[in-house]
């Protein structure tokens, strides 16, 4: 696991306070609410899963976060910053990142490539007609993120012929482009195998430690290894929040989820 | 690839500047098959006569060009542009209206004025019609780019203050440069193919540089892109502008060829032969254009002779063409790039087969 590639922001928790901070946010799709007053809290550095069954509003929570939605109400401060109203783009210049629960890569290039872009997505030159020397260095900077998600093997590999779990992994170098300080995944583990499962745990566990993530995560025994803190959805809302083994034992949450999570 | 360099190399080599050691780097890469096609170009006028250079290899050089660059915006930015053909037409009558021709409009400017002038006057038409088709996807950018070009052909037949209308320009010719002819035949064909050749270099390495590369991170998933924090439309007006930037020396070096130039060299049937090279040819590598270009020459200069010969009716040439064109695409996607991949990769499976038949006992 290479973790210096890496890199660490001086500013990481230098705002006092929040890596993310949601005030009744909620969300309509016309007059479906996908997401009802959410409050939330994310510490720099925090690992957070998110739990709850489909449609239960995760992913769209997500979209609210990075600003591919905008939400029907309420605020989202980024790093003690109110970014409700951002683009896109000006979030992840601040080291917000994310992952697709559908993967969305570029299936003509290689894997090389597909990272190169994420890290020259936050770094200047996007425009050069000119390979230059710091090109060098991202480049070096794509090939150690690919090595972290074990993929050098395939390196110059074309992404459309890689198998479903390594084009997740793929997923995840993305998003550890640039510098994060926090990465949203969704669902990263579904339709995974139990060994790229266990691989996957390894890549989140050794992330560096101010690099803060919410993870959305079907199965409770890969949530409950990564996350520190659990927080359960249902129908747009938040219904519960607490330690894993809080979540985990709670007749509530037991009889709700994990009973329709099991089906 | 940068890595083949290990940066410690400059370090032991004071002398060496960097862009040399980058050059002998990119020319050890350069593959046998890929040699043998330019010993072969370069020798060419030794074996091949007076017509052949002139217009079976000018013209398939020019017409690959400007085919190119549909190549380069299809294949690497996946927007099919119809305008490509007229951004070269233009730019040949910029060279004649600014340059000498034998029409009184002509502005009778210097040539080395003139030609960067058109070139530019080219590229920003190319860009402007860019700009108006990138908000556009699929079918609607061929439709929409269609339409103008459409336009450009009934504006050029009409208006005779800048396009001269339906006559256009006669007797334009190249500049007599170091004391030569450029349209005798050997110093044309070497003109063309040294200008092809820098065209095709030049993609070849805009495709790896990090503009190229975001531009096939664009066509393959524009949403993603954006995540990644690249403005999706400006990449993608940039493609425009360069591409008009390659077609435009196609369009010069066609005024020069045929000393003339008139609506038809930009009409609509202009338009579809450069898309039909393009397909025909293959849009996954910039070589696709030329070999497309040169079926094409070949197919539009000696199948009305073929058909006659056969006793059918030579203007049924273009029927023929057709025909071709159906079967390439029909048998390969990826056209005569395609069919070349293919064989190639057949020629591997047989080794394979080879080697496994004689290992097994
Ligand atoms: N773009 C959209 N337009 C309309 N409805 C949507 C859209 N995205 C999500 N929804 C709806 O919002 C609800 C929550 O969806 P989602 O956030 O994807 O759930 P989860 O990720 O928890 O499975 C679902 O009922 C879904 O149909
Ligand atoms: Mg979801």
């Amino acid at each position: 696991m290479t973790t210096e590639t890496i890199k660490s922001p001086a500013a990481a928790t230098s705002s006092a306070g929040h890596a993310l901070e949601l005030r009744g946010v909620s969300k309509l799709f016309g007059a479906l609410a996908a997401l009802s007053d959410i409050d939330l809290a994310i510490r720099p550095g925090e690992r957070r899963a998110v739990l709850g069954s489909n449609g239960a509003g995760k992913t769209t929570l997500f979209n609210c976060i990075t600003g591919d939605f905008l939400p029907s109400t309420g605020g989202i401060r980024l790093f003690g910053e109110d970014v409700t109203r951002f683009p896109a783009q000006e979030r992840i210049r601040r080291g917000l990142r994310r992952t697709y629960q559908i993967s969305l890569l570029f299936n003509g290039l290689t894997v090389r490539d597909n990272v190169y872009l994420a890290c020259r997505g936050v770094s200047r030159g996007r425009f050069s007609f000119l390979r230059s020397r710091a090109d060098d260095s991202l480049m070096q900077a794509a090939e150690d993120l690919v090595a972290a998600v074990h993929l050098s093997d395939l390196i110059d590999t074309p992404v459309s012929v890689l198998a479903y779990g390594q084009q997740r992994q793929l997923e995840i170098a993305l998003a550890l482009a640039g510098a994060p300080r926090l990465i949203l995944f969704d669902e990263p583990a579904a339709g995974l195998s139990p060994t790229e499962r266990k691989d996957l745990v390894e890549i989140l566990t050794g992330l560096p430690a101010h690099i803060g993530y919410v993870i959305i995560e079907h199965d409770m025994d890969v949530a409950l290894r990564v996350a520190e803190r659990v927080t359960m959805m249902h129908n747009g809302r938040i219904f519960k929040e607490g330690l894993p083994e809080e979540i985990e034992n709670d007749p509530e949450v037991q009889a709700l989820y994990l009973g329709d999570g099991h089906e | 690839m940068s890595s083949n360099t290990p940066p410690n190399q400059t370090l032991a080599n004071p002398q060496a500047p960097r862009w040399w050691l980058w050059l002998v780097d990119r020319v050890a890469a350069i593959p046998a098959h890929a040699w043998a096609v330019m010993l072969v170009l370069l020798v060419m006028p030794l074996v091949a006569d007076d017509f052949f250079l002139f217009q079976i290899f000018g013209w398939t050089f020019i017409l690959g060009i400007v085919a190119l660059s549909l190549m380069f915006l299809a294949g690497y930015g996946g927007m099919v542009s119809l305008i490509q053909m007229s951004v070269a037409g233009l730019a040949g009558y910029m060279v004649a209206l600014f340059g000498d021709s034998g029409t009184t409009i002509s502005l009778g400017l210097p040539w080395w004025f003139v030609v960067p002038l058109a070139m530019v006057i080219a590229t920003l038409f190319g860009s402007l019609v860019g700009l108006l088709a990138v908000r556009t996807e699929g079918i609607y950018t061929i439709m929409i780019t269609l339409a103008m070009a459409s336009a450009f052909y009934y504006f050029t037949r009409q208006n005779y203050t800048i396009f001269n209308g339906y006559t256009g320009f006669n007797l334009v010719l190249p500049p007599d440069l170091f004391g030569v002819n450029w349209r005798e035949p050997v110093p044309f064909y070497y003109l063309t193919l040294v200008a092809a050749g820098l065209c095709f270099l030049l993609v070849t390495y805009v495709s790896r540089a990090p503009f190229g590369l975001a531009l096939q991170g664009v066509r393959d998933n524009p949403r993603r892109m954006a995540a990644l924090g690249f403005n999706v439309t400006a990449h993608r007006v940039a493609a425009y502008a360069f591409a008009s930037a390659l077609a435009s020396v196609g369009g010069i070096l066609l005024v020069w060829q045929n000393a003339q130039i008139a609506p038809g060299t930009a009409g609509i049937h202009a338009t579809f032969d450069i898309l039909i090279i393009a397909v025909i040819g293959g849009l996954s590598r910039p070589s696709g254009p030329f070999l497309g270009a040169f079926l094409f020459v070949l197919l539009s200069t000696f199948a009305p002779d073929v058909l006659r010969a056969i006793g059918a009716s030579g203007e049924r040439y273009k029927m023929l063409i057709g025909g071709i064109f159906l079967f390439v695409v029909f048998v390969s996607p990826d056209g005569l790039l395609g069919l070349w991949e293919r064989w190639k990769a057949h020629l591997t499976r047989d080794d394979m087969a080879r080697g496994k038949g004689e290992t097994r006992p």
